[in-house]
Order: C-alpha cells, then structure tokens, then sequence
C-alpha cells in the first residue's frame, strides 16, 4: 500500500521495447539508479514480436527530467523504443494476491466485498480469504484499503503493464512505426 | 597460422586478433594473467600487433585511451579475470565521461566455473555497465567474432566510448568456423549523421543577424574531425571561437578569432565574452559544469544553439532555442553555405580591447620560476608543434592556458573523471601512435606518482617522451582550494616527494632537474636533444594559484583574475 509520500508524487508511465538479453534488466535498471530516478514499479514480459521484450517502467516525476530519462534509456544499445505513455489514454493493469484474514467470521464478509471489487476468491482457510484481483492500481489500492480493514496477511503484486487505446496511440507491431515518427517530431531526437 | 583471412576455423584468441588486424590496430597494451593466458599465446602468433606490457592495468587503459585520442580510432588494452578487470575501471570512466574509443578485453574464468567463486573470479561486467558504453560476457564461440567486431563499430561510432569484452578462458581456446562479418549493424543504434536540414536554417538565420555571437567548440569538433569547417564558419561568418578544454586545438589558438578557453580556469575575456554574448553556438560540447559555471548565470542574454551527436545532451543542462541532433562534421558542412558574414566588427573591437586589458594567458613578470614558465618554455622550445598530454589538477590547467594550440588533437586530458595518473600512460600511448612526433607528458608531482611505475615500460620500450613534473611539492589544486576555501588549513595537500630525476635514472631513463628559467631553458634544450625518453623535474614556485578562476557557485561574469 502506498504511503503518504507516494501518494503525493507524480509519476511516469512508460514502455521499453528492449533486446531479450541477459543483462538487460540490470542495465535499465542502473541508468534510472545512477541517474537519481526512483522506480515506483516495473514489469518485464515478452512482446509480440520475438527476440523483444517488453518493459512497463513507473518512474517518479514528469516533464523535462522525464524526457532525460527517456534519453539516456535510449543510449543503452538493447533498447529500441521507449515511448512515455503518461499523457495517452492507457489500460492500466495489475495483479494482486492477498491473503486477508477471516478472524472473527468474517470470511462472507470478506468474500461479498471482493465481489464488489470483481476480485476473486482463490484460497480459503479457516481463518483466511486469498483473493486476486487484476485491475488498475488505483482500484488495487481501493481493494487494499477495504482488505486492511479485516487484516492483510500477505500481499503481492506483479506491478503494473500497460497498453495505449487505439492504434494511434497504441504500441502494436502495426502501429510502432506510426508512433516512432511522432516521437521523432516532437523532438528530432529519435 | 592463420592471420588476417576472414574465415576458416580458428580459436577465440585468433578471431580476436584478426578483428584486431581488420581494424587497423597494431598496439595492445596490457598484463597477462590466468584467465588471459590463451589469448596471450594467440597474441604470440601476431607480431603485426604490438604488445605494450603495463606495469598496472590502469596505466594499460589510459595508454589505450591516448592511443585511441591520438589516432582518432579504437585503442585496445588487455588485463586478465578478477583484480586486472577491476584494476580497469578507473580508465574505462574516463574513456566514457571523455567519449574515448577503447576496447577492453578481459579474461574471464572458464565458463564452468561462472559464478561459483573461482579464483581471480570477479563479475566483471557487472563492475563495468555503469562505466562503459556496452559490454558482453561471451558465453558462446560461435558468437565471438559478430561480438568482437561489434565492439570496435560501437567503441568508435556515434558517440564513442568504452566497450568491454570479457572473454572466459575456454572461449579464447574454444573453436569455430563461423565468420567476422563485414559490417556490423545493431538495430536499436542509429548515430545521427547530419542535424535536421529545417533546424540547421533556423540556426543560420540566428547566426546571420547576430550581433555579438560566440562559438564554443568541444571534443565533438576533434572526434568528427570538424576542424577545417569550424575554421570555415567562424572566418565566413566572423565570429570569436572560444574552445572547451577537450576543444582545445580545434581552432589555432594563434588566430586572430581564436579567444582561448572557457570555464573555471579559462581565459578572463573568454568567459566575459560567453557572459555577455548574444548568441551562442555549442558544438560537439555539454555543458559541463566546470565550463558553464552557475547555469543560472550562464550567458543570460544569449540565443543558444546547440550541435551534439548525443540527444542526451540536448537541454540536459540549459534550455536551447535550437537544437540539432546531428554530428559536428556533417552538420557544420550544411550549415556553411547558408550563412553570411555576419555585422559582429563593433563585438570583436569591443573583445580585442578587453583582451589587451586582461591578459589571461600572460604569465606574471617575475624571476621566479613559475609553473606557468615551464609551459611557455616548452612551447618556445617545440615551436608550438609538440603534443601535449596533462595530468589532473593546477598542472593541466596551465598546460592548456600556456601553451598556443594551434594543431587539433596536440592536447589531450582526461577533463571529465579527472584522475590523476593519466598523463604518463596516457603520452605513452599518444606517442606509439605517433612515433614521430614530439610528445610532452606534463604532470604534477602528486599524479605522477599515481602510475609512476609505467616508467618500466616508457624505459622498456624506450617510448621517446618528455616528462615534465611540475613539481610545487603539493596537491596544488588541493592547496589552492584550502587556502581560499578553508582558510588555508591545509590537510593532505602537501607532499614529501623522492627526488624525480634519481627515480628515472633508477628505471634507466636520463633525469634532469630545473629550479630556474634559465635551468629550465637549459634542461629542455637538452631533452629535445636526446633521441629517447627524459624526465625533468621542474621544481616550480610553490604557492602560485592556478587563475583566471571562477569560484564555485559563482557565474562567468565574476571570473576572479587573481
């Protein structure tokens, strides 16, 4: 669950498209480490295309010290794309498992307020409710915040990936070369 | 023995040999160890390549590093598995902060033995992402020879930089048929050629209403090798050229144009110039903090162009009003023809005067010996012609305030990381590059003693360089600052020192010794005269301040003179 501070930053939202070596993560990783950006999240899965992963990076900040990021992401010779998705109309995505505590007799209760959530019931114990729920971190949040209410007992999330609506904005194979030209038009630098 | 064919079925040590054939390296400089011993034994099948032994693998870098500076093209150096690749991160930042082309090979234990804490086992290129522009851990033969010539097109293209191989044992041995390919493309790495044709007209039309325009030119100039077109723009047009200190010697410091350095210790008129200019052309620079002084006060009223290769360098630092993305040679080349001689006469009286009023580069008229005698002395003495290579410190900002530039690529330092110790591997490699030149190690007698043991191999393979030590008996940059700074506590700044002249005459090498103008006059004479390495200790005045400065959090404009 977010603290205060966290709740107060801005953040970032962008996609890597990067060579499938190893290696690779560390050394996205280290450019935002030494280059003073705080990671909020990151996700790494395989892209539709083979041999190209694909990187869901939350940074903390915007604007002009976010397009410093994106540039000197660039620079790592693995990375083929970096697109800043903050300002795009997005699908937000993320997964969480948490085991709530049923203590009291509260596990319908818990189970009913799931439901509310479009969570679902994947484990049930004695005294416990496991619940996942794939939603958008703010509606993860939410379900956090109803589920401290019974007691969390154990959480984890995968981090947040995401996808542009729309083929204009979108980062499919058909669009990538669409896109690829309005980041190079907006500052001559792709 | 195979040697420079392209395929057949050859060993690791072999491909990397012919790779190093190809691309027209004939030096390697380096330590063997455990790890490296196959590559050192394919190396002993190709006496084209050079092998330079290093007393420590950083002096085995920086010698690289002046190698790659000198020539323009990719150094390589060498070390073994464990304390050889960590003793090679010290030159492998700087090549990096520097944009210097270095190809590191290191041995790596056996691949079976690959995290398992082997002897001499160090995570090698885990050490190295942060400080180099690629690296690799080959795991797989038949890899070897796209990633061995990989690494010479990304050391040497674009923006260059360090790239590490780190090679385990058995791969060196191990065998393939599989081919060096010809050309190397990676997709994701696209250098820019020239800028964008609709940016490079807006920065015309800025340049040709200009009325008080300055150029800064960096080591992008050198690397693109823009010298001639940078001349070009700035007689055309008529516009002052101020160098940073890796731009030092892309414009002739003896031209009329020519206003010397900027930044911290550059020239009074040059900084006062940037100040108060109306427009400012950036090539092949970043706007480094030691050039640039407070952002905040940096040329308030001027429109700024900027050409970097780099994209990363656009507005890291100041806001531009036009950017262009695009390497200095071809760029300049467009952007030649479309401008004009430009009204900038009322500018350049105005500069000329301020010039003759603060005479930055005039050392102080005294019989002292004063370290900033000992550098126009050597400049007389080479008819400006030497190549000149500074350590770090008050020694390397009066090699490049003293001495008039007037060729490119004749000064060289490691402005950006700034390790003391670069000076004397570094000249060593600048001369086997250029075996017929004059080359001139200036250093102070603290970084001297930093790599000091290279003087096995400057006597080994009697590299023919002069090695001037400037010596004050103090970390003299270190001394200034606690004077001024601390009001003068010195702690570690000053030093007992062996006597240098008997040190080099130990290791074989003529020692001199200079404690006057005269002595000066005398000892160097004497150097140029001998076809060989000579050391001279010049023991300068001890407590003279490296000026003009620019105090930290000050701007230009308050460049203090003395």
């Amino acid at each position: 669950m977010l603290s205060q501070r966290e709740q107060s930053i801005q953040y970032s939202t962008m996609v890597l498209l990067v060579e499938d070596h190893p290696g690779v993560l560390t050394k996205v990783s280290m450019v935002l480490r030494r280059r003073g950006f705080n990671i909020a999240s990151l996700s790494v899965g395989h892209s539709e295309q083979p041999g190209v992963s694909r990187m869901t990076i939350v940074v903390e900040g915007t604007g002009p010290r976010i397009k410093q990021c994106e540039k000197q992401l660039y620079k790592l010779i693995e990375v083929l794309n970096v697109y800043d998705l903050t300002e795009y109309d997005r699908v937000d995505k993320e997964l969480a498992i948490v085991r709530i505590s049923g203590q009291g007799g509260k596990r319908a209760e818990i189970t009913s307020a799931a439901q509310a959530f479009d969570a679902e019931v994947v484990d049930l114990g004695k005294d416990y409710v496991t619940c996942q729920i794939t939603a958008s971190p703010y509606s993860i949040e939410r379900f956090l915040e109803m589920a401290s209410d019974f007691g969390i007992m154990e959480l984890t999330r995968t981090g947040v990936v995401t996808m542009a609506r729309g083929r204009k904005a979108g980062l499919g194979a058909q669009s990538v070369e669409q896109t690829e030209k309005e980041v190079t038009s907006q500052d001559g630098t792709l | 023995m195979s040697n420079d064919s392209k395929s057949g079925r050859r060993s690791g040590g072999q491909i990397i040999c012919d790779v190093l054939l190809q691309e027209g390296v004939n030096a390697i400089f380096g330590m063997p160890g455990g790890a490296s011993l196959p590559f050192y034994d394919a190396l002993y099948h190709y006496p084209q390549i050079r092998h330079y032994l290093a007393r420590h693998e950083q002096g085995a870098g920086f010698m690289a590093d002046g190698y790659a500076r000198a020539k323009n093209q990719v150094g390589v150096c060498t070390s073994t598995s464990g304390p050889g690749a960590t003793n090679f991160v010290t030159s492998m930042a700087s090549a990096q902060m520097d944009s210097v082309p270095v190809v590191y090979i290191t041995g790596q234990v056996a691949r079976e033995f690959i995290g398992t804490d082997a002897f001499q086992e160090t995570d090698a290129t885990g050490v190295s992402i942060p400080v180099t522009k690629q690296n690799y851990l080959v795991k797989d033969i038949d890899e070897l020879p796209r990633t061995v010539k990989e690494a010479f097109y990304l050391a040497k293209s674009g923006r260059p930089g360090p790239v590490h191989l780190d090679i385990p044992k058995d791969i060196f041995l191990a065998e393939t048929d599989a081919p060096i390919p010809d050309e190397i493309e990676v997709r994701g790495y696209q250098p820019a050629s020239a800028g964008d044709s609709g940016m490079i007209r807006r920065a015309a039309d800025l340049i040709n209403e200009a009325k008080k325009p300055v150029i800064i030119a960096g080591h992008g100039v050198a690397i693109s090798e823009a010298w001639d077109e940078l001349r070009v723009l700035a007689e055309k047009v008529n516009i002052p050229v101020i160098t940073t200190l890796h731009g030092v010697g892309c414009f002739p410091e003896t031209h009329p144009l020519s206003m010397g350095m900027l930044g911290m210790h550059g020239m009074y008129y040059a900084n006062i110039a940037v100040d108060q200019c109306d427009l400012l052309i950036g090539i092949g620079f970043r706007f480094d903090d030691r050039v640039t002084g407070r952002v905040s006060g940096f040329a308030p009223n001027a429109k700024i162009i900027h050409i970097d290769l780099d994209p990363a360098e656009i507005e890291k630092v100041v806001q531009t009003d036009v950017p262009i993305v695009g390497d200095a040679k071809a760029t300049l080349a467009q952007l030649n023809p479309i401008v004009g001689r430009a009204e900038t006469d009322t500018w350049l009286d105005y500069l000329s005067k301020l010039r003759s009023e603060h005479p930055s580069e005039t050392p102080p008229d005294t019989d002292q010996f004063l370290p900033q005698h000992m550098i126009r002395q050597i400049y007389k003495h080479s008819d400006g012609k030497a190549k000149v290579i500074a350590d770090v410190g008050q020694n390397q900002m009066w090699a490049s305030q003293n001495f008039f530039y007037d060729h490119p690529l004749s000064f060289f330092s490691a402005g950006g990381t700034g390790p003391m110790g670069y000076a004397l591997p570094a000249a060593m490699g600048v001369q086997v590059a250029c075996p017929d030149d004059e080359v001139w190690c200036v250093t102070g007698d603290g970084g001297f003693q930093i790599n000091i043991q290279e003087l096995a191999a400057v006597a080994e393979y009697k590299i023919p360089i002069k090695i001037g030590v400037m010596n004050n008996g103090h970390l003299g940059m270190i001394r200034q600052w606690q004077n001024r700074f601390y009001d003068g506590r010195l702690m570690g700044a000053e030093l007992a020192n062996p006597p240098f002249d008997k040190v080099a005459e130990a290791y074989g090498i003529p020692g001199l010794v200079a404690r006057t103008k005269d002595e000066a006059d005398e000892a160097i004479a004497k150097a140029r005269s001998i076809d060989g390495p000579v050391l001279i200790d010049f023991m300068v005045a001890e407590n003279e301040d490296c000026m003009p400065m620019v105090f930290p959090g000050a701007s230009l404009a308050e460049t203090v003179e003395a």
